[in-house]
């Protein structure tokens, strides 16, 4: 660690930071696979559907249950013999819309709270906090479940209850982010001209909690996709005829012995979308975990 | 025994593998150093004072990430000779804290803070010698009593983080000397120390080279702590030596344009030089070390400079005895200071 | 009793700030049920700083220098005393009551690398001020005034676009300065603000601010554990030691004739850059004590060599000595050298 310090002068000096981050994402293999299976997902979920010569919700009775690829039917179809391809793609709409959507929603709403109660501290950091720890203390399936047994779900409704149990963690970054950046000379220096809290908060400290919120906002994408295949899976999410890649999984639980790739290909998907995110997460973290670090 | 060389250094050379290409951070290094006396290697950030100093003990980073070029011939204490640069690592970590030791400037950093002192300092001497705990902690008594802490036997059961800066210093001294090392390297080790403390731990190391012998590198940024401590002096400068000699003739009589700016530089007390008389500045700051200049590498900020400064980068030329300079016009500008 | 001698002490004609029995104590350790320690950062600081004087304040780690500087630029809100800037109590002015005198008044820091927000531009950094305490300048207004406050610290408008990461150490440092300076302040703060600098980068940051002091004629508190620094730049000194005042005089007075041991002792301890000059040391022994559990009496009699049994009983007033040099020491019959 000697040799570290030593060194650090040096260090500083080598190259700019952002270019850094870039050459240590680009060395992590996971996270470039990650950005380039979500690219391809969201790209064939925009576009696929339009090329695909079958409606998501054309019913024909003839191909039920057709095992994949047959007559076109590359995915095989459904027990309505609706082509499980497009329908893949369509619930891909609104399963990554609502993973964005949750993400963009919680962001926004945990930063603010953890960026408060980090520049604030005192009571009004206990108060929020305390809330934070609160709301993490329910298990939030069940907390997602109760509040969707009591609400009309849709693609709106169910982004605002996810993101209403998922914005702690951004909070909880953010916060300790900015207690430690609070201290730093740079923010006294804002001080010391007069700058109101607001211009503290948003010029000086939130750009350089940005790194950790890219984190934390990615795997939140990641969680959202998650539970709204929970939700959806139980039945209190998004509603048929709608397809979203939880209901598709509910509807192939009564085929799973007779027609397993309606089950398999959602399940895909999810682990595929979830996995992607979480790489890219990671990788980002490595990435920028140096400029965390301000000097 | 005052003429024995305990290390030559032979063009040594230190090289980074970074992203943006190769750094050299230390240039075609040679020096040596006998046995007994006190070398201050001085420069300021970016200058490789400190690379040469982890080059020596080899604690650099490993080879793909790190180049070293040159020699380092180490005389042990059994008389033979070893090249540090290509020893064996586990032949290198048998020098290391045992025939050549080394002190940091932050102390913290280099104790672990979860261990008592007196097992720190016995963890040392039992790596090096097969010798029982009991004794170990004994000898580190005694090296406490030596480096000047008060109730050593009971300090031996402090934590780091109970003791001053001063005092952890002192720590970490007491751990060098451990195993009588024949080298000892410090690095700024009063630098982060306030004047009255750094003056205590000064002559505690003078005390101390006095009673073992020990040959001392003693790498600083501090001209008033060299002309306290050292017997030669070793300027460097964007990782090159520019300057060598003993310390009497190089700090009275400096011959680079760049030593001279230095001493200059240096605010005096002298209660007649005080009151808003401006400071010899060196203008301008060290170049970028990807984008060295061509010629002498102080020549963009030398008063003095001709073009032909600028073409090439001058040798290290012997002045006269054992002062060395590396510069083109030193013959001159000495002429026009007589 | 010490106060009003001290607050009598260095009383320069119409003060541009003045600090009164200023102390800044902070709790430590304690909880719930327990009460914790205090340390007394500052205890019992009078002076005052005249317009377009330069008082430097030195002393080494723990003395309270830097928690004197910033609690009297309202960094801090003090435990007690009084705070009088331009003649106006701002000892207990809240955030938003301070905000239109922070013009007049500014810090520079020591560490230019954690002053600079890394994420803002040059631009950006040094017009912050402006934007919010002259919001009715325009857009080439303030690049105006920044390109005319970045010549003053010998930077340009041409350096404007870019980030702290690309410059030196003296030149971020500079950038702090120019941010200090563009509301033209009366009043800085300057926080040892050439010690993280190599050597030849300090001497230029000296000569900046010598001559900003010449050309501005603004005041400053400056804050420096480095005696021949301060020497170069103030027109008076005072020493701090665990939290008070024990010296405070002209330099050249201080500088000729230490008045307190303290001060003779760090005198002393400043190596010099001569190898010819083999002088004796004052070495003190041991650290500076405890701020938690300061010494009865004053607090440097342990390190003394000039010690009395007398020192123990009470803390030593500041008293006058000389024209406008005053010292916290009781002994008169000293005749304190300062080696060179």
């Amino acid at each position: 660690m000697t040799t570290a310090a030593a060194l650090a002068p040096l260090e500083r000096d080598l190259a700019t930071t952002g270019n850094r981050a870039w050459r240590r994402f680009r060395r992590h293999r996971l996270a470039l696979f990650g950005i380039v299976a979500i690219v391809l997902m969201v790209l064939a979920s925009i576009v696929g559907p339009w090329l695909i010569p079958f409606d998501q919700l054309k019913i024909d009775i003839r191909h039920r249950f057709a095992p994949p690829p047959w007559g076109g039917h590359l995915f095989g179809t459904d027990q309505l013999g609706r082509d499980l391809l497009v329908r893949l793609l369509m619930a891909g709409r609104i399963s990554l819309a609502i993973g964005f959507l949750a993400m963009i929603v919680s962001t926004a709403f945990g930063t603010l709270v953890g960026i408060t109660a980090g520049y604030y501290g005192g009571a009004i950091r206990i108060v929020l906090m305390r809330f934070v720890d609160a709301m993490l203390c329910f298990p939030s399936i069940f907390l997602l479940l109760i509040l969707a047994a009591f609400i009309q779900p849709s693609v709106t409704t169910i982004t605002l209850i996810i993101a209403a149990t998922s914005w702690m963690e951004v909070a909880r970054v953010v916060e300790a982010q900015v207690r430690s950046l609070r201290e730093r000379d740079f923010i006294l220096a804002a001080e010391m001209i007069g700058a109101p809290g607001r211009y503290v908060m948003f010029r000086e400290l939130l750009p350089n909690a940005i790194g950790p919120i890219v984190v934390a906002a990615t795997l939140t994408v990641a969680r959202a996709v998650l539970m709204e295949a929970y939700v959806s899976f139980l039945g209190y999410g998004i509603q048929a005829p709608m397809a979203s890649w939880g209901n598709m999984l509910n509807n192939a639980q009564q085929y799973l012995g007779s027609a397993p790739w309606l089950a398999i290909f959602p399940g895909l998907m999810i682990t595929l979308s979830v996995a992607s995110f979480n790489f890219v997460g990671d990788g980002l973290r490595d990435a920028l975990d140096a400029r965390f670090d301000v000097k | 025994m005052k003429s024995e060389n305990v290390l030559e250094v032979e063009n040594l050379s230190v090289t980074f593998a970074t992203e943006r290409g190769p750094l050299q951070a230390v240039r075609d290094v040679s020096f040596t150093l006998h046995a007994g006396e006190t070398l201050a290697l001085v420069g300021e950030s970016g200058s490789g004072k400190s690379v040469t100093s982890l080059a020596i003990m080899r604690l650099t980073p490993p080879a793909p990430l790190v180049a070293l070029g040159g020699s380092v011939l180490f005389t042990g204490a059994d008389g033979g000779k070893r090249d540090l640069v290509t020893l064996d690592p586990d032949a290198m970590r048998a020098v290391r804290g045992n025939e050549i030791s080394m002190i940091f400037q932050e102390p913290m950093t280099s104790l672990n803070p979860v261990h008592r002192i007196g097992d720190q300092i016995a963890e040392a001497i039992t790596f090096h010698e097969h010798i029982s705990a009991r004794a170990a902690l004994d000898r580190a008594a005694g090296l406490l009593d030596k480096v000047g802490i008060p109730d050593a036997r009971r300090r031996l059961s402090a934590y780091p983080h109970h003791l001053s800066g001063g005092m952890r210093q002192r720590v970490m001294i007491a751990m060098a000397l451990a195993c009588n090392p024949r080298v000892l390297i410090a690095d700024e080790p009063t630098t982060a120390l306030d004047v009255t403390v750094q003056a205590q731990i000064l002559e505690l190391m003078k005390e101390l080279q006095q009673a073992t012998g020990m040959a001392v590198i003693f790498v600083t940024h501090n001209l008033g702590v060299v002309a306290e401590i050292a017997d030669r002096v070793m300027v460097m400068y964007s990782g090159a030596i520019v300057e060598k000699g003993g310390v009497v003739p190089l700090m009275t009589r400096p011959l680079m344009p760049y030593t001279q700016g230095l001493l200059h530089s240096v605010p005096r007390l002298d209660p007649e030089a005080l009151g808003l008389s401006p400071l010899e500045a060196i203008p301008g700051s060290v170049p970028d070390p990807f984008r060295l200049p061509p010629g002498c590498t102080f020549a963009p900020r030398c008063r003095h400079r001709e073009p032909a400064c600028e073409a090439a980068l001058p040798t290290l030329e012997a002045a006269n005895g054992n002062h060395d300079v590396r510069c083109r016009r030193w013959r001159r500008l000495a002429e026009a200071r007589a | 009793m010490t106060a009003t001698a001290a607050i009598a002490a260095p009383v320069p004609e119409s003060p541009l700030i003045e600090v009164r029995e200023l102390r800044q104590w902070f709790p430590v350790g304690g909880g719930l049920l327990r009460r914790g320690d205090v340390v007394r950062a500052v205890d019992d600081v009078s002076f005052s700083i005249a317009k377009g004087e330069v008082l430097g304040l030195v002393g080494e780690s723990g003395s309270g220098k830097s928690t004197l500087g910033r609690a009297i630029l309202r960094m801090s809100t003090p435990t007690s005393g009084q705070i009088l800037f331009e003649g106006r109590d701002v000892t207990k002015l809240g955030r938003r009551a301070l905000r239109p005198l922070r013009p007049r008044m500014q810090f520079i820091f020591q560490d230019p690398f954690a002053s600079l927000n890394p994420r803002m531009t040059v631009r950006q950094i040094v017009g912050a001020p402006l934007l919010i305490q002259r919001p009715e300048l325009d857009g080439a207004a303030r690049d105006a005034r920044i390109g005319e406050v970045l010549r003053t610290v010998g930077l340009s408008l041409h350096y404007a676009g870019r980030y702290p990461h690309e410059f030196s150490g003296g030149q971020r440092q500079r950038i702090g300065i120019a941010r200090a300076l563009i509301l033209e302040p009366a009043f800085l703060v300057a926080d040892e603000p050439v010690s993280a600098l190599d050597v030849s980068i300090q001497a230029q940051i000296v000569n900046l601010l010598i001559d900003i002091r010449k050309e501005l004629g603004v005041a400053m508190l400056f804050i420096s554990h480095d005696l021949a620094v301060v020497g170069h730049l103030c027109d008076r000194v005072a020493v701090m030691y665990l939290g008070r005042i024990v010296e405070i005089a002209p330099t050249r007075a201080l500088f000729r004739r230490p008045r307190h041991p303290y001060t003779e002792a760090l005198f002393s301890a400043v190596p010099v850059p001569d190898p010819t000059i083999r002088r004796e040391r004052i070495i003190l022994k041991g650290d500076i004590p405890s701020p938690l559990a300061p010494p009865s009496g004053c607090a440097f009699r342990g390190r003394c060599r000039y010690a009395l049994p007398e020192c123990a009983s009470a803390v030593p007033p500041l008293r006058q000595v000389d024209g406008g040099h005053w010292t916290r020491c009781i002994r008169d019959d000293l005749k304190l050298g300062r080696s060179l």
